[in-house]
């Protein structure tokens, strides 16, 4: 479903990603999983264009969308969770939702916020409050919910577990197996290795840019050494 | 208490197009985080172009649609220039897209002269509400009445579109977060070109609909230039009812010092922003800007180094030519360098500021004037010898840039910038409107030099020996300890601070001395043309200073003085023409989209290109 291909990515003269390939199939959960400075944000930002690799190729349900402006890149059906959130704190939690609406894509799940708040109870009582006045785990339940109203067919997970309350980790796994189970393929990226056991069907370990390790969870639990190299557990 | 009453209302009604202009500023600082120093264009253009509808569509009818279709119209231009010249520098530091605008100001100025010539028009009366009403026997005219009905009417619909529709929502998303906005799906330069057209709408509405109180002339676009950044400053960037808010204080204030104060009708607006910028620096509604949010962008910033062998050989033997000048040279050429080398000082000490000190003054020409002033009037009033005068015009200058420096560097960015404005503007007020004292309009005359510098000659390289000091002492101070420190708080205050550098302090004394050195060229200028005028503190003087030091190169030391040298020097041949404007404003656009290095800049590259000068990752 997404697949890339060598790519090269710079932040002015800093060569961040080196020659990064892998492929997320159809109804995966993918964990990218890696050191902090790998570049799995890096690998993000390039896949939505918001970092434009110099050189490869990133395509998506086989077009090639290398160098495509991030907004188109999003109506494709493509939905972005960034690190820092980035929720915009003046807006209320319904407005949040409204910027990220977009039409119905045959194929996925139309969400409403209705749905939403069902999947997210904590913010349903709050959606009239300013993303400002939100927890960090309630503000990284609007993030993920906000790109939802998109009606992604693949979601980027960026370090969906960072800075959160443990209890809210657990909900977050929740979220994202019953989101699989709705299919959804999804790209997160973690350093938290217990958090990516229980949520995805594969893995990939980036160091320096590159794609050490490719295999399924299974796999990796039966090499150690491997994780014990590219991983701090 | 009827007088009271009509007051406040001929101040509501002014207040109505002040808002309308403002708050269309306002908004599309908001979103695109452009200070758009056009927004007195549009409203010029409103006010041209529904004077012509006015003249072709009749009755009431006829009004009223010529103010909708002044306001589309204006909006469609708008469309226009976003397009062509604010797309390709969203993403370039403020500076370089201030620049922009201020070319835009000046293609305007020309097309509009060439459009509709050099006449002021009369605004047509409003049919049906050309008389007065008495309120409590006091005359107010229906028009106001009118205009004071009406905005409100304007406020509800863009406060309901802002905060009621999803284009609204879009457009406060983007307001905090554009990138954000633009991988959720939405095409963000289509917001910000819809964002530009309603805020030139209502520049264009603003103008159109003042017609009948104020006419249309060429000098609207400065005129109300001050007046509506002071708005959007008191009320606070980007905030609709703040924009509201503050057009009607100023107004009224306004109206009420034409009758109590009338001294000091110009001085007032920016007394009570500094006021109100002294107790909440963002102003009345504003939020506070996030430092670092549209900082520098695009290559880093190179380090500076003292010159090298090559480049310090053809400085020598530059300064050998000029040395010898006076043998081969007339005297028309003289005194054009002199010209030349006073400009090149007063650029060399705003690029000290804005290059290295990262403080962008909008009001440098408060010094260079003020140090002019400062020499003019001891010499008038105390009969000086120009020796002293020299002496005294820099510490003068020096002095007024410490305490306007003091208020003005509480704030950063924008607000900063606003208030250096600001501070030139209450500055050139007092001498405009304090005719007993500094002459006011008619300037002070009758300023020569001493005996022994009367001479062409003698002036000559009196003023090449102490512009070439300052220019070597700014050099000096660059690569000096201070020079140091300075660029550390520019870059990082921070990590300045955390070193142990007082950066606020830092920046005072460079302000200071920034100020100072501009009071040498001021004091300069005085005595070689014998006389002053307070056309040397206006905005249009600070904003020459501004875009000579972009074109010469902000990024390169010698910036300033290459930027200087070439504007002035072209200035004399370019002015001929009579459209000069347009094609400085075409120039400067040119070199902001294509050539952002400025000349400097540009060369240096060109140098390194073929082996000239070294590279830096080489050397």
């Amino acid at each position: 479903m997404l697949e890339i291909k060598g790519i090269n990515s710079f932040y002015g003269k800093a060569h961040v990603l080196n020659d990064l390939s892998f492929d997320v199939a159809r109804g995966q959960v993918v964990a990218l999983l890696g050191r902090n400075g790998a570049g799995k944000t890096t690998t993000m930002k390039s896949v939505m264009q918001l970092v434009v690799p110099q050189t490869g190729s990133v395509t998506f349900q086989d077009i090639d969308i290398t160098r495509m402006p991030p907004h188109k890149v999003a109506k494709m059906g493509l939905g972005y969770v960034p690190e820092e959130r980035r929720i915009f704190t003046d807006l209320t939690v319904m407005e949040n939702l409204e910027v990220g609406r977009q039409p119905e894509r045959e194929g996925t799940v139309k969400w409403s916020e209705d749905m939403l708040f069902d999947m997210f109870p904590n913010l349903a009582e709050r959606r009239t409050n300013r993303g400002k006045e939100l927890s960090g785990g309630e503000q990284q339940m609007l993030t993920i919910a906000r790109t939802l109203m998109g009606n992604p067919s693949l979601i980027l997970l960026d370090e969906p577990s960072e800075g959160i309350a443990p209890v809210i980790v657990e909900e977050m796994a929740r979220v994202i197996l019953r989101l699989k189970k709705d299919g959804l393929t999804v790209l997160l990226s973690e350093q938290n290795l217990h958090f990516a056991q229980a949520v995805a069907d594969r893995v990939v370990i980036v160091e320096s840019g590159t794609a050490k390790y490719k295999g399924t969870l299974a796999e990796l639990n039966a090499q150690p050494d491997v994780r014990d190299t590219y991983l701090s557990v | 208490m009827g007088f009271f009453i009509a007051q406040i209302l001929t101040g509501l009604a002014n207040a109505s197009a002040l808002f309308m202009v403002a708050s269309g500023l306002s908004l599309i600082f908001g979103v695109t985080r452009i200070v758009n120093f056009a927004h007195g264009s549009f409203y010029m253009l409103g006010a041209y172009v529904g004077y012509s509808f006015m003249q072709v569509l009749p009755g009431a009818w006829g009004f009223w649609t010529s103010i909708l279709l002044a306001g589309l119209v204006v909006g469609i231009i708008g469309i226009v220039v976003e397009m062509l010249v604010l797309r390709p520098v969203y993403k370039a530091p403020e500076l370089f897209q201030l620049v922009a605008t201020f070319g835009v100001i000046l293609v305007v100025q020309d097309l509009t002269l060439l459009i509709w010539g050099a006449d002021d028009f009369l605004g047509p009366r409003a049919p049906g509400l050309k008389g007065i009403i008495r309120i409590m026997g006091e005359p107010v005219p229906k028009y106001d009445l009118a205009l004071i009905a009406l905005t409100p009417f304007v406020a509800f619909a863009l406060w309901w579109l802002i905060t009621k529709t999803r284009t609204g929502i879009l457009v406060r998303a983007a307001t905090q977060d554009r990138e954000m906005v633009g991988a959720l799906g939405v095409n963000q330069a289509w917001l910000f070109t819809g964002v530009f057209f309603l805020g030139c709408a209502l520049a264009g509405l603003g103008g159109a609909v003042q017609l009948p109180k104020g006419g249309a002339d060429l000098l609207m676009d400065f005129n109300i230039l001050s007046a509506i950044f002071v708005v959007v400053v008191i009320g606070g960037m980007g905030s609709l009812p703040g924009a509201y808010v503050a057009a009607v204080l100023i107004s009224v204030l306004n109206v009420f010092g034409v009758n109590y104060l009338p001294q000091s009708t110009l001085a007032l607006m920016f007394v009570v922003m500094v006021v109100v910028l002294i107790f909440r620096p963002f102003g009345l509604f504003g939020r506070e800007e996030v430092a670092g949010e549209h900082g520098q962008v695009g290559e880093p910033e190179r380090p500076i180094k003292p010159a090298g062998q090559t480049a310090r050989m053809i400085v020598m033997a530059g300064l050998v030519l000029l040395a010898f000048l006076p043998l081969i040279g007339d005297s028309f050429l003289l005194v054009l360098i002199t010209d030349i080398a006073i400009f090149c000082l007063f650029a060399a000490s705003l690029h000290f500021l804005l290059g290295l000190g990262g403080l962008v003054s909008f009001g440098h020409a408060a010094y260079f004037g003020g140090g002019a002033y400062a020499a003019a009037l001891l010499v008038t009033y105390a009969g000086t010898p120009m020796e002293l005068a020299l002496i005294l015009a820099p510490l003068a200058a020096g002095l007024t840039a410490i305490i306007f420096g003091w208020v003005c560097l509480r704030l950063t960015g924008v607000y900063f910038a606003m208030l250096t404005l600001a501070f030139a503007q209450l500055l050139w007020s007092l001498v405009f409107q304090w005719g007993d004292f500094t002459g006011g309009d008619d300037g002070l005359v009758d300023i020569w030099p001493s005996e022994w510098a009367s001479g062409t000659t003698t002036f000559y390289y009196l003023a090449l020996v102490l512009c070439i000091g300052g220019i070597i002492i700014l050099r000096h101070t660059a690569h000096a300890p201070f020079g140091y420190a300075l660029r550390g708080a520019r870059d990082s205050a921070r990590q300045a601070e955390a070193t142990g550098i007082n950066t606020k302090h830092v920046q005072w004394v460079a302000f200071g001395f920034a100020g100072a050195m501009a009071g040498i060229a001021g004091g300069l200028f005085v005595f070689s043309k014998g006389s002053i005028f307070p056309n040397e503190l206006e905005i249009a003087r600070s904003f020459d200073a501004l875009i000579v030091v972009f074109l010469g190169g902000v990024k390169t030391l010698a910036g300033g003085v290459v930027g200087g040298a070439a504007l002035e020097g072209a200035k004399d041949y370019i002015t001929r023409f009579e459209y000069w404007r347009l094609l400085l404003g075409l120039l400067i656009i040119f070199v902001v989209i294509v050539a952002p290095d400025g000349i400097a800049g540009t060369l240096r590259k060109w140098a390194e290109k073929i082996g000239l000068m070294k590279r830096e990752d080489q050397a």
